[in-house]
């Protein structure tokens, strides 16, 4: 990761406890879109060593490795920075006719943790979070920038966000932080 | 709030993450060159602007990113059904049976 372009390295947003709400730069990992033919999805398993999700929005994840399905032909993966190359080399040995794009540097993830979390996230998005399954995961507007969403736990939620947006989400986040600190 | 039922990622979701795309079901001509001026200028700019019943394409921009297409009502704004690209024209009775399963696009406060 370019870390002289990235906005929020090490930030965090303390809330008033941090059970109740806390609000973190998520750490780097590698990420990768990848863009294959539904019926290859197998192989690409295969490829990446973790089962791609056959359904949109579900989530798969062993080992370190994620991967989210993003749309009917579209799945995120996510994996520690040091086995990117390795997931590189893996794809380009799949037969399958696909697209892998090294998306790491493109986007930050942040981590939004404790009881209001959902509340945090209810102000700027327009579905229903609550409703959200945990180990689920959507793209999504954040007020008006483009995220994905991931709900890891029924109290943490990862954003991932396009770098040049994410002082926008954060500016957001850090006022409704004070809201919910107040208990307005 | 409209909530648009998204047909590939199977869920309501929230009218800000798509775009309107437009009049559906219009095909191209398979031998633009042939086609009289008229006929090229009711292609591209003629539609049917029903007051009522509208068959139209939508994208999720912001989801899956796929485009679809919605049975709307262009006077209550109500969706009646939605369905993936290249499915054919719903009859009436699929879109009363949609209509009446579930009540999708219902606007909200």
């Amino acid at each position: 990761m370019l870390l002289a372009n990235h906005p929020l390295p090490g930030k965090t947003i303390p809330g008033d406890t941090a059970s109740r709400l806390s609000i973190r730069a998520a750490e780097d990992t590698a990420r990768f879109s990848l863009r294959i033919d539904p019926a290859a999805v197998q192989a690409a398993g295969t490829a990446f060593g973790t089962p791609l999700p056959t359904r949109i929005g579900g989530m798969t994840a062993t080992g370190g490795r994620s991967a989210l399905q993003l749309g009917p032909d579209e799945w995120m993966l996510t994996a520690p920075v040091a086995e990117s190359d390795g997931i590189a080399d893996a794809f380009a040995a799949l037969q399958e006719p696909h697209s892998l794009v090294d998306v790491g540097h493109r986007e930050v993830g942040i981590l939004v943790e404790g009881e209001a979390a959902a509340l945090a996230l209810r102000s700027a998005i327009a579905f229903d979070v609550e409703a959200m399954a945990v180990g689920s995961g959507c793209r999504t507007l954040f007020d008006k920038a483009q995220i994905v969403l991931v709900r890891e736990d029924e109290n943490r939620f990862r954003i991932v966000v396009w770098r040049s947006f994410a002082d926008h989400v954060w500016g957001l986040l850090q006022a409704v932080s004070r809201e919910i600190a107040l208990g307005i | 709030m409209l909530l648009i039922r998204c047909p590939y990622c199977e869920a309501e979701r929230p009218e800000v993450e798509f775009t309107y795309a437009g009049e559906a079901h219009i095909a191209r001509p398979a031998d633009p060159s042939a086609l009289s001026d008229d006929e090229w200028r009711d292609f591209l700019f003629i539609r049917t602007n029903p007051r009522g019943r509208h068959f139209e394409r939508w994208r999720h921009m912001h989801g899956c990113g796929r485009f679809f297409n919605a049975v709307r009502d262009t006077v209550t704004d109500k969706f009646a059904m939605t369905y993936k690209a290249g499915e054919p024209r719903p009859s009436d009775e699929e879109i009363a049976l949609a209509g009446s399963a579930t009540s999708v696009g219902e606007a909200r406060p």
